[in-house]
């Protein structure tokens, strides 16, 4: 019988994403197996280290071409080829741009349920994975199980635990063969956003601004707040919409899903729509003149004051605690 | 080129979500129903498409009788017909794939275009799991799409975390759209007046003999936890920023 947990990813050179150890994580707390990593590209056998650390006892590793530029159908047709070696019960993806792109094309092909975006997995008496996962913008929960021999999730970054567990990964020296009609759809060009932002789906802490601050230039006082912090920079959709800051940084139920420790929602009045974008975060700070406003709902911690007068001295107080600690 | 647009009807972003006593769905009484906003994108591109290389743009639907209202306004923005498969349940998105491949097979297509999730359930597999489906390639969470009919490629830009990525593919192909995409127009009134003369095909699920085991399964809906009582700090902003510091660090130990 199949078992085991096969877990897919991307990496770049050498590098994974946060989400990585986290599901390598709930692979491995799952209890259904020995956990298989999979992964592609330039460098990929870099991560080997990381896989060994959050306990893959196997990994597969296709650092060749033509797997060294992304394809959705090339990745997806060499994966269904992987999959009778391995013979896993549960096949695991990030719920990034990269997994959501690819996991459904694979479940088709392999005639497997998949749930989306999970929070948390657990298995019943069955040693069958239940899954925790939001709809309707994070408004409701869905507890779903997927009733096909393979069972395949993606899970959402930055809500898993990544705990250490080291062993010494063997590596399944297996290679797909390539169709003659796969690897039609191919990246053609990578380009990285400005080095230096912190991408907010993956930050520990996250510093939002929305209308409240009136003028692009002052988003200035948050970058401040964020140097501090070590955070990363977003913000509501329409300071987003009016070019005050890029697209990527538009956090809420048309943007960005972020689930931070911390997050700051400075001069942003908490519509429903911003508001499911950031229902995760384990506390929410919201800094607004209006003390009316809807976010204070929805606040762990609140400043009803001009945000113009509270952020640099907020800032100031924080740079003092992180002097002294 | 010849765009068939897949649209689904959500709930506005704007609603209160209730879930019903038998935990298996939500309440709809006195929800308003819209165009998926993704997919606003991807009818917006195909009106587009149709304006620079001529054609024709078909909006395929899925869902019960109240769908017709967001097909009649796609019908507005433009599109030139439409075909609804009539389906009283919520259908998870591998059944909603299998409807929809048999009807866009004897439609016939150019190119697929989807909005990149729906707001309801939030799956955002239609569009990959339907390329895999009908062997088509894929482009997903696509913010630029440019059409070389000649050699029938495309290119686009996918945004990622963190950056953009350009691929190129072959057409016929199924894109999801991201915002970002374009600006979706707003319908003018002489073409809702041409709308509710347009064509629409209705085709029961029944009718497609899918009869196919279902593989996800629900086993409940809950509310989301409840967030704790706030401490709210007001007065002098340079004593309640010092509180707050305080706060994060003493008592949340976050910083
Ligand atoms: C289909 C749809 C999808 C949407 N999706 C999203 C989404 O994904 N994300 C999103 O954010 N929005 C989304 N919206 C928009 C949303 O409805 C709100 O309009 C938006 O979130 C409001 O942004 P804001 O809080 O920055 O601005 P406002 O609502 O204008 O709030 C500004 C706040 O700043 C406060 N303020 C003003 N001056 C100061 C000061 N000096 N000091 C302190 N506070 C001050 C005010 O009290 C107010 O609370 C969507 C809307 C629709 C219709």
């Amino acid at each position: 019988m199949s078992n085991g947990v096969l877990v897919i990813f991307d990496q770049n050179q050498g590098q994974v994403r946060h989400v990585v150890p986290e599901i390598l994580t709930v692979a491995r707390e799952l209890g259904v197996g020995a956990v298989t990593a999979l992964t592609f590209g330039v460098r990929a056998s870099e991560t080997l280290e990381t896989l060994g650390e959050y306990g893959a006892a196997q990994a597969v590793i296709w650092e060749h071409e033509p797997f060294t530029r992304y394809s959705s159908d090339g990745f997806a047709d060499a994966i269904v080829e992987l999959v009778p070696q391995v013979d896993p019960s549960v096949i695991l993806f990030p719920a990034s741009a990269w997994g959501k792109d690819l996991s459904p094309r694979v479940a088709e092909l392999l005639g497997a349920g998949l749930v989306t975006d999970c929070l948390s997995l657990r298995t019943d008496a069955n040693q069958r994975v239940i899954a925790t996962r939001p709809i309707y913008a994070g408004k409701a929960l869905a507890e779903v199980a997927v009733e096909t021999p393979i069972q395949m999730f993606s899970m959402r970054p930055n809500i898993n635990k990544a705990i250490s567990h080291p062993v010494k990964p063997q590596v399944l020296d297996w290679t797909p063969s390539i169709g003659e009609n796969s690897f039609r759809s191919v990246v053609v060009e990578v380009r990285q956003a400005e080095s230096g932002t912190k991408e907010v789906t993956e930050a520990d802490i996250v510093v939002s601004g929305g209308r409240g601050l009136k003028a692009p230039e002052n988003f200035a006082l948050l970058d401040q707040l964020a140097e501090v912090l070590g955070a990363a920079v977003g913000s509501s959709r329409p300071v987003a919409d009016d070019g005050w800051v890029p697209h990527s940084y538009h956090i809420g139920q048309t943007g960005k899903v972020v689930s931070p420790t911390v997050y700051f929602a400075i001069g942003i009045s908490g519509a429903i729509q911003h508001l499911a974008g950031i229902s995760g975060s384990k506390y929410i700070v919201a800094i607004n003149s209006d003390p009316e406003a809807p976010i204070f709902k929805v606040a762990n911690y609140g400043v009803v004051g001009d945000l113009f007068q509270v952020v640099p001295a907020l800032t100031e107080e924080i740079r003092k605690i992180k002097a002294n600690s | 080129m010849k765009v068939l647009v897949l649209m689904k009807q959500v709930p506005d972003t704007e609603t209160r979500i209730k879930i019903r006593p038998d935990a298996q769905g939500i309440v709809e009484d006195g929800i308003k129903w819209v165009i998926n906003p993704y997919d606003e994108f991807a009818i917006e591109e195909a009106l587009r498409i149709r304006e620079k290389f001529s054609g024709e743009v078909v909006i395929v639907s899925l869902g019960p009788k109240r769908v017709e209202e967001a097909v009649r306004q796609s019908l507005a923005m433009g599109a030139d017909r439409a075909v609804i498969v009539e389906s009283e349940q919520m259908l998870e998105p591998y059944l909603v794939v299998q409807a929809l491949a048999k009807v866009v097979q004897d439609e016939g297509y150019d190119l697929i275009l989807t909005g990149k999730q729906a707001v309801d359930d939030d799956s955002a597999q239609v569009g990959p799991m339907l390329a895999a489906r009908l062997e088509l390639p894929q482009a997903s969470i696509v913010i630029k799409l440019d059409i070389d009919e000649g050699a029938k490629k495309l290119r686009v830009e996918r945004e990622l975390e963190g950056a953009t990525e350009v691929v190129e593919l072959p057409f016929p192909a199924v894109i999801t759209a991201q915002r970002g995409l374009n600006e979706p127009r707003y319908p003018t009134l002489p073409n809702i007046m041409k709308a509710k003369k347009k064509e629409v095909k209705r085709i029961p699920l029944a009718s497609l003999n899918l009869n196919l085991p279902p593989r996800v399964r629900l086993i409940q809906l809950t509310p989301p936890p409840e967030r704790p009582e706030p401490t709210v700090l007001t007065g002098d902003s340079a004593e309640t920023a010092k509180k707050l510091a305080e706060l994060l660090h003493e008592q949340a130990k976050v910083i």
